[in-house]
């Protein structure tokens, strides 16, 4: 992105042109960016294979918030006691066949 | 359509123009930037979307469904807790609250932590605590955490660093030597930029950006390739965003090459490659602004460079669009409606793939 105030930098680029993060499917697809350097429609196409829904659902908060429920891979607006932080990238992971660093290390840990 | 169309000039300053003057000024902004870079200007159907967009009447715009892309940031995260210069917002909180209020408040794709200075020098001063810190917070966050730096290799040079300063050796006539500086400052510049990476990746960072790369010019782009390309092999798990200071390599030593290719004067389309070469995962080309030109010539500029870097690229780009670069004016309380059109221009027109 680049510097300037919050307002005008990151919420005016996320309302305008934005994934929507985990309010929809931006984090998914952004990990196939990461660790699979995907460009955006490939990213995009994989993710919904994955998840089972259309292209178009991917950005679509009415199908997006329920499965993110029922996938157990976090919310914006999370539920006490449910999937989060790194729980929820564990999952992220299983969902997407992908290695995660963080969660990698995180279960080297607890066994 | 209106005959006095909104817009602002580099600097910010609100300014109305006719649509035959917009016009003229996308033509111009992309005429420029094909004859810097040697690559083609927008076509014609390209600069009559861009003036649709210019010319949309509502105060902010934004993509149709469906376009959307991925959001990463430079420390933006963290900056509700900050008082940088360049937009903290010095509210009295803690920086696992700022990078949470940001992935969950504000929906961002990905965040991201760096330390306040943000400049790999002094981090490595400190490395414990921003690995603790890094690592609290992942353990927290859903959205990929990245951590930002910039290599800027100014802070090696005498007074502040061990070697001496090519600004002091050039204008004595001492190239030479100014070269000679230059090279072993990105030595021990490369050598810091991966031990702190490689500490960050055996605590489990998901990423690493390398901001504002090339910011003291050739030999410091030198260097954070060399590093990009060491932490690659040495951490392929983490992924690595090298994201650029100006649109072309500055020749502060000139002749310094990696893999062959001399590194000064390369445009975004050339420096994409060198980072696919290394390994990088993303990355980040950053097109100047002229503060004395309008809006319309500046985003046209961008939009022309970004649309063949795009083109050439086989991994994902994610152009820099903070103040003072790809078209958003040169200004702290960076106006919306730019920013926005810019945001839109570069997801349709330049088909970047993240922002």
């Amino acid at each position: 992105m680049g510097t300037g105030d919050p307002f005008g930098m990151p919420v005016t680029h996320i309302v305008t042109a934005g994934m929507g993060g985990m309010r929809t499917t931006g984090d998914l697809v952004a990990w196939l960016q990461m660790t699979r350097r995907m460009k955006l429609a490939d990213a995009k196409a994989y993710v919904a294979k994955k998840l089972g829904i259309d292209l178009m659902d991917l950005v679509d908060e009415d199908v997006m918030y329920p499965l993110r429920k029922e996938l157990g891979i976090g919310t914006v607006t999370p539920e006490a006691g449910g999937p989060e932080g790194i729980v929820a990238k564990s999952r992220v992971a299983d969902l997407l066949g992908i290695e995660i660093n963080s969660v990698k290390r995180f279960k080297a840990q607890m066994e | 359509m209106s005959n006095s169309i909104f817009t602002r000039m580099g600097d910010g300053e609100r300014v109305s123009m006719s649509p035959m003057e917009i016009r003229d000024e996308i033509r111009q902004g992309s005429a420029s930037a094909a004859e810097m870079a040697r690559i083609p200007v927008l076509s014609d159907s390209e600069s009559d979307e861009l003036f649709d967009i210019i010319a949309e009447p509502g105060r902010v715009v934004s993509v149709p469904h469906g376009h959307e892309l991925i959001v990463t940031d430079d420390g933006i995260a963290e900056c509700f807790a900050g008082s940088e210069a360049d937009g903290g917002s010095g509210v009295s909180i803690s920086r696992p609250a700022s990078v949470l209020s940001y992935e969950r408040a504000l929906a961002a794709d990905t965040g991201s932590l760096g330390h306040s200075d943000y400049s790999f020098k002094p981090v490595k001063a400190i490395l414990d605590v921003e690995l603790q810190a890094y690592h609290t917070i992942s353990m927290l966050t859903t959205v990929p955490l990245f951590y930002g730096s910039q290599p800027n290799m100014g802070q090696y040079f005498q007074p502040d660093g061990p070697y001496p300063n090519p600004a002091d050796l050039m204008p004595a006539g001492k190239i030479k030597e100014a070269q000679k500086a230059q090279e072993d400052a990105a030595e021990q510049l490369c050598a810091d930029m991966v031990y702190i990476g490689r500490e960050l990746n055996a605590m489990g960072c998901e990423g690493f950006n390398f901001d504002t790369a090339g910011s003291t010019g050739d030999a410091e782009f030198y260097a954070t390739l060399k590093a990009a390309r060491q932490l690659k092999q040495h951490a392929p798990d983490m992924a690595i965003i090298i994201g650029m200071a100006s649109e072309f390599v500055l020749g502060m030593h000139g002749e310094i090459a990696f893999d062959g290719q001399q590194l000064a004067g390369l445009f975004p389309h050339d420096q994409v490659k060198l980072a696919e070469s290394v390994g990088a995962d993303i990355f980040g080309p950053a097109i100047n602004v002229d503060t004395s030109r309008s809006f319309p010539w500046n985003l046209s500029k961008a939009l022309t460079m970004v649309k063949e870097t795009v083109a050439r690229a086989a991994i994902p780009v994610h152009p820099n669009v903070g103040m003072g670069v790809c078209g958003i004016p040169m200004l702290l309380e960076v106006p919306i409606d730019c920013v926005s059109r810019a945001s839109k221009a570069l997801a349709l027109i330049g088909k970047a793939d993240g922002l």
